[in-house]
C-alpha cells in the first residue's frame, strides 16, 4: 500500500484505474465510458498538482522518489526508480493538463469503438507520466517503448485514410532508433553496475570515444521522437492521419518526450560528447527551422501546415537546449510547454472546423471569421501565439532561446542564431497565409457546401470553448508574466548547465 | 500620486478598453465608444500630468522618472522591465497622447455614429449607405453605421496600448513588446474591411514587411544583450558600456556598437516604411481613414523613428563628431535618398489618402537622414511637429472622402470614387472647416515660412545639414523639399479650389463636430508647436521666443547637442523651395480639368518605380516556388521520403532475394529438408532390421561388440 500511494506512482498509474473501470462498462453506453475517462484524467491532473504543490524548486535534487529494488539478477540491477525535478515538471504537468482536453475534444469526433479509444488514450497517459517520472534507464526505456503501441492503435484505428501507412511509418521509425538506444543503455548497465540515472551521472568517467558513441546511440532515438531534420517525415503523416486527439497529444506531449530525453540524458550522461556535438545539432536545429518553415508554406492541407510547422518549432527547442547556457536550455524547456499549448490548440481548432466540412484543404475555405467570430477570434490568438507575437507565450521561448543562442559559446557561432531568426519571420508568412485564406477574404466555396447537408456552419459550442480556454489562459500567463515557469526550473537548469563543461 | 505610479498606469486605460469592448460591450455601439474614447481620455490626462511635472523637473536629463520590476530570471540575475520618462520621452508622451486623443474622437464621426444601420451592409466590407424616408414620404439614402463599430474600438483601444506602451518603455525588450503589438493591430486595422480582398492582401503585407525589419531589430536586441548583458536605455548609455561598444570590432569594419544600432536601425527601415521596405505603407491605405492617421503619425511609424532617436547614443557611440561612421552613412543615404525618392512618387498620384502616404515616407526619410547626420533635436523636433500636420491632413482628408461619399450617396453612382481627387474640386466652399485646416496642414507639410511648424524644423534639419557641411544631404533634401511643397499644392488645388468636377462634389456635405474638433484643435499644434523650437541665432525672430526644445529634449543626451551657426544659405533654401513649390503647384494645377491634362502622371511614378511588381517577381513567387516545388515536393518528398520507401523495397527485395535464393534453395531444401530426408531415408533402410526378435538383437550386439572390440584393439591398444 505504501508503495501505491507514493506521489509519483500514483500519478503515473492512476489512469489504470479509469481503465479498469471502462472494462467493465457496456460498450454501448458511451457517455458513460466518456464521464469515467474524462473524470480519470481530471484526478489524475488534480494529483499532478498535489506534486506541484510538493515541489520545491530551489532543490535541485530528484524530489518526492519511489525507489525500489526491481530485478536483481546476475549482477544486474534494474529498479522501479521515479522522481522529479525542475526539469520535468512542467513536462509532467503539461501532459497532465492536455489528456483531459483531449479527451473532451473526443466527444463527439469519436463515435465507433469509444471504449477501446478511451482505454488507449488511458494507457498511454500512463506511458507518457512514467517516461518523464522514470529515473533508471531501463525503467525509461520500458515507458518509452510503451508509449509506441496505444499511439499506433489510436492513429491505425480512428485515423484518416492512409491511416496504415502512418501509422505503421510512425512505428518503424521511432523504433528504429530505440533499438540503438537500447543497446547505450545495456552498455551503460553493465559498465555502471546500474542503471540508476543519477548513479551513472555521479559515476561519470566515460571515455571520450564511447561516450561519443553512446551519444550517437541515444541521440539516434531522440532525434527520431523530435523529429529533427531529416529523421521528420514520420511527423506529418502521423499528424494528418491521426484523430484531433491523437495529434494533440501527438504534438503536445510525445515529441517531447524526444527533447525532454536530451536534456536529462544526453547532457548529464555524456558532458563531453554532447559539447563536441552542440555545433552539429545547431546546424540541424537551424535547417529544420528554416525547412520546416518553408514546406509549411507550402501546404494546401491546413492540418499538414501545422505538423511541418513543428518541426520548425521543435528547431528552436533544440537549438536552445545545444547552446547550453541557462538561457537557452530554460528557453527550450519553456518553448516545449509554449509548444505543447500552441500546436495542441491548433490541432485542437482544425479538428473542430475539420469536424464539420470533412475537408482539410485551404483554398477551399474563406471569409469563415465572419460566420465563426469566436472560432475566428480564438484561432487568429492561437496563430499569433504560434508565430512568437509579443505578449504571448511563443515569443518569450523564442526570445530566451534567441538570447542563448546568441550569446552561446557551445555552438561557437551566431550565425545560427541569424539563421534562425529568419525563421521567425519566416512562421509570420506560413501562419498568416493560412489565416488570412480561411478567415478572411470572401466566403469559400465549403461554407455552401456544408449548407446542402444541413444547417450550415456553427460556431463553436461551450464544450468546445471550454476545451480550448484552458489553453489560451496559459498563452496569455506565460506570455505576459513567466516568472513562475522559469523560476520552477531555473535552479535546475543552472545544475545542468554547471555540470557540462564548456570551453 | 506619484508620477512613476502614474507612468505605469498610462497604458493601462486603452488596453482595458480593448477587453471590456471584446469581451461585454461589444454589442452596444454607445458603450464601446464611450468606454475607448473614456479610456483615451484618462490616458490624455496622465500624460499630461506627466509631461507637466517633467517640465517642473531641473536636470530632468539626469534624475528621470524611472521604476522598473523583476520580470525574467536568466541565470542568476533578473531581467528587470520598467518605465521612463526622461526629456525625450515627455515630449514623445506629448504628441501621442494629444493625437491618439483626437483620433479616438474623430472615429466616432468617421464610423457614422447615430446614423442607421445600412440596408445591405454585411460585416467585412465599408457601409454602403441607408435608405431612410421622411415625414414628406421621401426616400433618402444617408450614410450608414459601420457594422463592426465596437470592433474597430477595441482594436484602435490595442493601437493605443501598444504605442504607450513602446513610449514609456525604459528598456528595448518592452519597447519591442510594444512595437509588435502595434504591428498587430496594423494587421487587423488595415484589414479591418476584411471582406475586400486588397485590404486583406494589404494587411499581410504591412505585417511581413514590417516583420522583416523587426527579425534584424530583434537579431540587434539579441546581440545588444549577449554583449552587455542589460537592455535597459539607461544602463546601456553609460559612457563606460558605449566606450566598450565603440571599440569592440564587429563584422565588415563596423565596430559593434555600429552594428547593433544598423540592425536595429533595419527593424525602424520597416516600421517607418523607409526605402526598401516602404511598399506595405501606401498599400496600408485599405483601412478606415482613421486607422491611417494613427498609423502614419501618431504611432506606428512615428515609433520607427523614435526608436532610432532613442538609440541615439549607441548610434554615434563610435563618432568622433565630424565624419560619419559606416553605420551613420547608411542611415543618412536612406533617409535622404527615401525623402527624394517617395516625393516623387507623390507627385503622380490621384488617389487623396496616397498622397499623403508618400509624403509621410518622404517626411520620414527627412528625420532619419537627420538622424543620420547627427542632427538629433532637430530629428525629434520634426518627429513632432510631423505627427501633428500629418494627423490633421489624414484626418482632413477623411473627413473630404466623408463630404464626398454624401455626395456619392445623393447621387446614387457608386462608380465614382470618393478618393480619387479627380472627382473632387471646390470643396473649399461645401466644407469651410475641412478645407481651412487641411490648408493649414498642407502649408506645414510644405514648410510655408514663419508661421507653421513644419517650416521650423525643416528648416533645422536644412541647417544642420548645411552647417556640418553634408552637402549631398543638404541638396537632396532641399529638392524633396521642393516636391513637398509642390504636390501639396497640387492636392489642395484638385480638391479644394476652381469649380467642383462632378456631380458628387457638388453635394458634398461638411462633416459632424466629432470629426471637425479634433481638425481644428491639431491645426492649431500645426502651427505653434513649431515656436517652441526657433533656433537663437535665426535673424529677428531668434531669441523672442527662447528656443525650449533644444534645450529640453538636448538635455535628453549627456552632451547637449550644439546647434550650428546660423547661415543665410540653407534659410534662403528653405525659402524659396517652399514658396517655389507651392506657386509652381498652384500655376500648375488651377486650370486642369481631367486627369489626361496633368502632364505627371508618368507611368514609372504612377507605379511606384514598379517595386510592387520587382518584388513580387524577385522574392515571393520564387520563394514561394521554392517552397513548394524544391523543398517540399523535391526534398522532403522525393528525396526524404524517397529514401525511406526506397528502404522498405529494399528490405522487402533483400528478404525476398533470401527467401528464393538462399532459404529456400540452401536452408530448407538442402539443409532443413535435406536432413529430414536423410534421416527418413536413413530410418527407412535402418527398418530392415528392427525385426522384434530377441535372438538376432543379442546377435546384432554380438557382432558390434566383436567388430568395436577389434577396432579398438586394432588401432588403439596395438598402436
Amino acid at each position: 500500500m505504501e508503495f501505491l500511494l507514493q506521489p509519483l506512482t500514483l500519478l503515473t498509474f492512476f489512469p489504470l484505474l479509469g481503465v479498469l473501470l471502462i472494462l467493465f462498462i457496456n460498450a454501448e453506453a458511451k457517455n458513460a465510458i466518456r464521464w469515467v475517462a474524462l473524470a480519470t484524467s481530471l484526478i489524475t491532473f488534480g494529483i499532478s498538482l498535489w506534486v506541484l504543490a510538493m515541489f520545491d524548486a530551489s532543490n535541485v535534487n530528484l524530489q518526492l522518489v519511489a525507489r525500489y529494488d526491481w530485478i536483481t539478477v546476475a549482477g544486474w540491477n534494474i529498479q522501479y526508480f521515479l522522481g522529479i525535478d525542475g526539469l520535468s515538471i512542467l513536462l509532467v504537468l503539461l501532459t497532465a493538463f492536455l489528456t483531459p482536453i483531449s479527451i473532451l475534444s473526443t466527444w463527439t469526433a469519436v463515435e465507433e469503438r469509444v471504449k477501446d479509444f478511451m482505454i488507449f488514450f488511458l494507457l498511454l497517459e500512463v506511458g507518457m507520466t512514467g517516461v518523464f517520472l522514470a529515473q533508471d534507464l531501463f525503467l525509461f526505456y520500458i515507458f518509452w517503448e510503451f508509449t509506441l503501441v496505444p499511439m499506433y492503435f489510436l492513429i491505425g484505428i480512428w485515423g484518416g485514410p492512409r491511416r496504415i501507412y502512418a501509422a505503421i511509418k510512425f512505428f518503424l521509425y521511432t523504433m528504429a532508433g530505440s533499438i540503438l538506444m537500447l543497446l547505450a543503455i545495456l552498455w551503460l548497465g553493465i559498465y555502471g553496475g546500474t542503471f540508476s540515472v543519477p548513479d551513472l551521472v555521479a559515476l561519470g568517467n566515460i571515455p571520450a570515444n564511447i561516450q561519443w558513441w553512446l551519444f550517437l546511440a541515444f541521440t539516434a532515438a531522440f532525434a527520431i521522437k523530435v523529429p529533427m531534420w531529416p529523421l521528420h517525415s514520420w511527423l506529418p503523416d502521423a499528424h494528418v492521419e491521426a484523430p484531433t486527439a491523437g495529434s494533440v497529444i501527438l504534438a503536445g506531449v510525445l515529441l517531447k518526450m524526444g527533447t525532454y530525453g536530451f536534456v536529462r540524458f544526453n547532457l548529464p550522461l555524456f558532458p563531453e560528447a554532447a559539447v563536441r556535438a552542440a555545433p552539429w545539432i545547431a546546424l540541424l536545429a537551424t535547417i529544420g527551422i528554416l525547412y520546416g518553415a518553408m514546406v509549411s508554406y507550402a501546404q494546401a492541407d491546413v492540418k499538414k501546415l501545422v505538423a511541418y510547422s513543428s518541426v520548425s518549432h521543435l528547431g528552436f527547442v533544440m537549438l536552445g537546449l545545444f547552446a547550453m547556457n541557462p538561457q537557452g536550455i530554460a528557453g527550450g524547456i519553456l518553448q516545449m510547454i509554449n509548444h505543447g499549448l500552441s500546436t495542441g490548440a491548433l490541432f485542437l481548432l482544425v479538428g473542430m472546423i475539420y469536424e464539420q466540412t470533412h475537408t482539410r484543404e485551404i483554398k477551399v475555405y474563406g471569409g469563415l471569421w465572419k460566420i465563426t467570430p469566436v472560432f475566428g477570434s480564438i484561432m487568429l490568438i492561437v496563430s499569433l501565439s504560434s508565430m512568437g507575437l509579443p505578449g504571448l507565450n511563443g515569443f518569450v521561448g523564442e526570445f530566451t532561446i534567441l538570447l542563448g543562442a546568441f550569446g552561446s559559446q557551445a555552438i561557437g557561432n551566431t550565425a545560427y542564431a541569424i539563421a534562425s531568426a529568419l525563421g521567425v519571420i519566416m512562421a509570420a508568412v506560413y501562419i498568416l497565409y493560412m489565416f488570412q485564406k480561411m478567415f478572411l477574404g470572401p466566403q469559400g466555396e465549403i461554407v455552401d457546401e456544408v449548407k446542402k447537408h444541413g444547417h450550415g456552419l456553427r460556431d463553436l459550442n461551450w464544450r468546445e470553448i471550454v476545451t480550448v480556454v484552458p489553453l489560451l489562459i496559459f498563452i496569455f500567463w506565460i506570455g505576459l508574466y513567466p516568472k513562475p515557469f522559469f523560476a520552477l526550473m531555473a535552479p535546475a537548469v543552472e545544475h545542468l548547465v554547471g555540470m557540462l563543461p564548456i570551453p | 500620486m506619484e508620477t512613476t505610479t502614474l507612468i505605469w498606469l498610462i497604458p493601462l486605460p486603452p488596453l482595458l478598453a480593448f477587453f471590456l469592448i471584446v469581451l461585454f460591450t461589444n454589442r452596444s455601439k454607445a458603450l464601446s465608444h464611450t468606454i475607448a474614447v473614456g479610456a483615451a481620455a484618462l490616458s490624455f490626462i496622465g500624460s499630461m500630468i506627466v509631461f507637466v511635472r517633467a517640465l517642473g523637473v531641473e536636470h530632468l536629463g539626469e534624475h528621470p522618472f524611472e521604476s522598473a520590476i523583476n520580470w525574467l530570471p536568466t541565470g542568476d540575475t533578473w531581467f528587470r522591465i520598467g518605465v521612463l520618462i526622461d526629456p525625450l520621452g515627455a515630449a514623445v508622451l506629448f504628441f501621442v497622447a494629444i493625437t491618439i486623443f483626437m483620433i479616438f474622437l474623430y472615429s466616432v464621426g468617421y464610423h457614422n455614429y447615430g446614423q442607421p444601420a445600412g440596408d445591405h451592409d454585411v460585416k467585412g466590407l465599408p457601409p454602403h449607405g441607408a435608405t431612410v424616408t421622411d415625414e414628406h414620404g421621401h426616400k433618402h439614402v444617408v450614410p450608414s453605421v459601420e457594422p463592426m463599430y465596437s470592433r474597430f474600438f477595441a482594436f484602435l483601444g490595442l493601437f493605443a496600448f501598444g504605442m504607450y506602451t513602446l513610449v514609456v518603455s525604459d528598456n528595448l525588450l518592452t519597447l519591442f513588446v510594444g512595437w509588435e503589438i502595434m504591428g498587430l493591430c496594423s494587421y487587423l486595422l488595415i484589414g479591418f474591411w476584411y471582406g475586400k480582398p486588397s485590404a486583406r492582401d494589404a494587411a499581410v503585407k504591412a505585417f511581413m514587411t514590417t516583420r522583416v525589419g523587426d527579425v534584424f531589430m530583434l537579431l540587434g536586441i539579441a546581440f545588444l544583450y549577449s554583449a552587455t548583458g542589460t537592455l535597459t536605455f539607461r544602463e546601456i548609455f553609460t559612457e563606460e558600456t558605449l566606450h566598450a561598444l565603440a571599440s569592440t570590432p564587429a563584422w565588415f569594419g563596423m565596430t559593434a556598437s555600429g552594428l547593433i544600432a544598423l540592425l536595429l536601425f533595419i527593424g525602424t527601415v520597416g516600421k517607418s516604411a523607409q526605402w526598401p521596405l516602404h511598399v506595405w505603407l501606401p498599400d496600408a491605405m485599405e483601412g478606415p481613414t482613421p486607422v491611417s492617421a494613427m498609423i502614419h503619425a501618431a504611432t506606428m511609424v512615428s515609433a520607427g523613428v523614435y526608436a532610432v532617436i532613442r538609440m541615439f547614443p549607441l548610434l554615434t557611440a563610435d563618432w568622433n563628431g565630424h565624419e560619419l561612421t559606416t553605420t551613420m552613412t547608411i542611415v543618412a543615404f536612406i533617409g535622404a535618398f527615401t525623402a527624394l525618392f517617395a516625393a516623387t512618387i507623390a507627385v503622380a498620384q490621384n488617389d487623396i489618402k496616397r498622397v499623403l502616404a508618400y509624403s509621410t515616407i518622404s517626411q520620414l526619410g527627412y528625420m532619419i537622414a537627420a538622424l543620420g547626420i547627427g542632427a538629433y533635436v532637430a530629428a525629434a523636433f520634426h518627429l513632432i511637429t510631423h505627427a501633428f500636420f500629418k494627423a490633421l491632413l489624414f484626418l482632413g482628408s477623411g473627413s473630404v472622402i466623408h463630404g464626398m461619399e454624401h455626395g456619392v450617396l445623393h447621387t446614387g453612382n457608386h462608380h465614382v470614387d470618393p478618393q480619387d481627387m479627380y472627382n473632387m474640386g471646390g470643396l473649399r466652399k461645401k466644407m469651410p472647416i475641412t478645407f481651412w485646416t487641411f490648408l493649414i496642414g498642407g502649408f506645414a507639410l510644405s514648410g510655408f515660412p514663419l508661421v507653421t511648424a513644419g517650416f521650423w524644423s525643416k528648416d533645422e534639419i536644412l541647417a544642420d545639414a548645411f552647417g556640418h557641411g553634408h552637402l549631398a544631404v543638404f541638396v537632396t533634401l532641399a529638392i524633396a523639399a521642393f516636391l513637398t511643397a509642390f504636390y501639396t499644392m497640387r492636392q489642395i488645388t484638385l480638391t479644394f479650389l476652381g469649380e467642383p468636377r462632378t456631380e458628387e462634389a457638388k453635394h458634398a456635405q461638411e462633416t459632424p463636430w466629432t470629426m471637425t474638433t479634433p481638425l481644428i484643435v491639431l491645426a492649431f499644434f500645426a502651427v505653434t508647436y513649431g515656436w517652441v523650437g526657433i533656433s537663437e541665432h535665426f535673424p529677428i525672430l531668434g531669441g523672442l521666443v527662447p528656443n525650449w526644445f533644444h534645450d529640453f529634449v538636448g538635455h535628453t543626451l549627456a552632451e547637449v547637442p550644439e546647434a550650428p551657426e546660423f547661415s543665410w544659405i540653407p534659410l534662403l533654401t528653405s525659402l524659396v523651395v517652399a514658396l517655389g513649390g507651392l506657386a509652381l503647384g498652384y500655376l500648375t494645377y488651377r486650370n486642369v480639368k481631367s486627369v489626361s491634362e496633368d502632364k505627371f502622371q508618368i507611368p514609372l511614378l504612377k507605379n511606384k518605380y514598379y517595386f510592387d511588381e520587382a518584388y513580387n517577381f524577385l522574392f515571393i513567387r520564387p520563394a514561394y516556388w521554392f517552397a513548394e516545388n524544391v523543398v517540399y515536393k523535391f526534398l522532403d518528398k522525393g528525396v526524404i521520403d524517397g529514401f525511406l520507401h526506397a528502404f522498405g523495397p529494399f528490405t522487402q527485395g533483400t528478404g525476398s532475394a533470401l527467401r528464393n535464393y538462399f532459404d529456400l534453395p540452401v536452408i530448407n531444401r538442402a539443409i532443413g529438408d535435406g536432413s529430414a530426408e536423410i534421416t527418413y531415408w536413413f530410418g527407412g533402410k535402418l527398418r530392415g532390421i528392427q525385426t522384434g526378435r530377441v535372438q538376432q538383437y543379442l546377435m546384432l550386439a554380438l557382432v558390434t561388440f566383436i567388430v568395436i572390440g577389434a577396432a579398438l584393439y586394432f588401432f588403439v591398444f596395438a598402436a
